[in-house]
């Protein structure tokens, strides 16, 4: 009963996160989202008795690819100039 | 709480879908892939869930002759394992790719791609 | 209009998806095939403790063999677009404290990741999640020395070393055991113990280190194109 209700908070939380990942305008914010996603989406498999998902997950779903993007985000910012950074 | 689970990834996936076809620029398109890959590997793990079932990993609170009433599907399990490093090996490709364009046409605007258009 | 129009066509993926949300009516028991993997006597045949292992590394181990040659095709066609001159950037120092929390932290974390691989049949972890982390020591070493060389000789080397290590134990088992990665090249052990389960240890280990070697090269070749100009 409890695992209910926790697996029904984190699905809001995932569900807001998502929105923002999807709907927000800076591209920043939204990169971060994608990796909070991941990140609570390993929680679940925690809850769903799969902790060898959760580590990969963990630690590749949140980490390096969040970090990956970044580095793709730094070299297009730079090389990009000041123009159009909203955008990006 | 599986059924919940398999909610959440069906409108994970949507919202991934959504991501893909509504933006124009790379980048979005490529969170949008993540996203999608994250939706997908949680119907798929939650469609392996057993009703009070525990992991699949056997020690002295589920012993080797009850491993079968009690854990859940390791299977697909072990797939969504593999997957996950395959998804970041391919997110990794794509933003490759969009690194080379955004060097050829100082642009992300998929519209501004249309050499091979005639 | 256009809009309007991906709506539709989300609106009818999700009306494909729905029967498959009414019709799950959640599991009661295993599923023919892993009531087969769980059973008594064909756990003592692998004598792994974690059965998601057993399956990775010998039940679906060409899947695992896929997956390594996805992750060496994809490190090598980024190697391939990112080629170019790598120019140096001009950064300001990092603070003393995050230099010295990375000089304690990285030893300590390949050491994690080492540790993940190597008890990958006796608790959750294996070969892919060590991989990772070892891959997440590396990027912090970049964070930290962005001056420092990458060893690029060395990543390689353990590499090709990993990958011609798991092929040649897999072959092993064709040879000697009774099938392509079977595990029973080497004894099987006291069932719980860390020299146990035959040759799955030793494959995942190699495993591990072909998967942090193989991230830490995309990492470096996404770092080396970071430039001021």
């Amino acid at each position: 009963m409890s695992f209910l209700l926790i697996s029904i908070a984190l699905g809001v939380i995932m569900l807001v996160v998502t929105g923002i990942a999807v709907f927000h305008k800076k591209l920043i914010v939204a990169i971060i989202a994608a990796g909070v996603l991941s990140l609570f989406a390993s929680v679940l498999y925690l809850l769903l008795a799969a902790p060898d998902v959760a580590m990969t997950e963990a630690a590749i779903g949140s980490g390096l690819s969040t970090i990956i993007f970044f580095y793709v985000l730094n070299r297009i910012r730079t090389t990009n100039g000041t123009e159009d950074q909203e955008t990006v | 709480m599986e059924y919940v689970s398999l909610t959440i990834g069906f409108i994970v996936i949507i919202a991934g879908l959504w991501a893909i076809m509504t933006n124009r620029n790379i980048l979005r398109m490529i969170i949008g892939f993540s996203i999608f890959d994250t939706g997908l590997h949680i119907v798929i793990v939650s469609l392996a869930y057993v009703k009070g079932g525990t992991a699949p990993i056997l020690d002295s609170a589920v012993g080797i002759n009850e491993a079968i009433d009690k854990i859940v599907d390791p299977v697909p399990q072990a797939l969504v394992l593999t997957a996950i490093v395959i998804g970041l090996g391919v997110t990794a490709l794509m933003l490759a790719y969009a690194m080379k364009l955004h060097k050829e046409k100082k642009s992300l605007d998929i519209m501004s791609f249309r050499d091979l258009k005639w | 209009m256009r809009k309007l129009f991906i709506i539709i066509i989300l609106a009818a993926f999700g009306l494909m998806l729905y029967p498959l949300i009414q019709s799950f009516s959640g599991n009661d028991h295993l599923s023919e095939l892993a009531t087969y993997y769980a059973q008594k006597e064909n756990i003592e045949k692998v004598n792994s403790v974690n059965l998601v292992t057993a399956i990775v590394v010998t039940y679906r181990g060409l899947d695992t063999l896929g997956e390594v040659t996805i992750l060496f095709l994809t490190a090598a066609i980024i190697a391939f677009f990112l080629k170019g001159p790598s120019t140096l950037r001009t950064l300001r120092p990092n603070s003393e404290i995050f230099i010295t929390a990375a000089r304690v932290l990285v030893p300590i974390m390949v050491m994690f990741g080492v540790y993940i691989f190597m008890n990958g049949h006796l608790s959750p972890g294996g070969g892919f999640q060590g991989g990772a982390v070892i891959a997440s020591a590396v990027i912090l070493m970049f964070l930290a020395f962005p001056d420092a060389p990458f060893q690029h000789k060395f990543f390689g080397f353990m590499e090709s070393i990993s990958g011609l290590v798991f092929v040649g134990l897999a072959a092993l088992g064709a040879l000697i055991g009774s099938g392509f990665l079977d595990n029973t090249i080497l004894p099987l052990g006291t069932f719980g113990k860390l020299l146990s389960a035959g040759a799955i240890p030793v494959i995942y280990s190699f495993v591990g280190l072909k998967v942090g070697a193989e991230l830490s090269n995309i990492l470096n070749e996404f770092k080396s194109v970071q430039s001021d100009k």
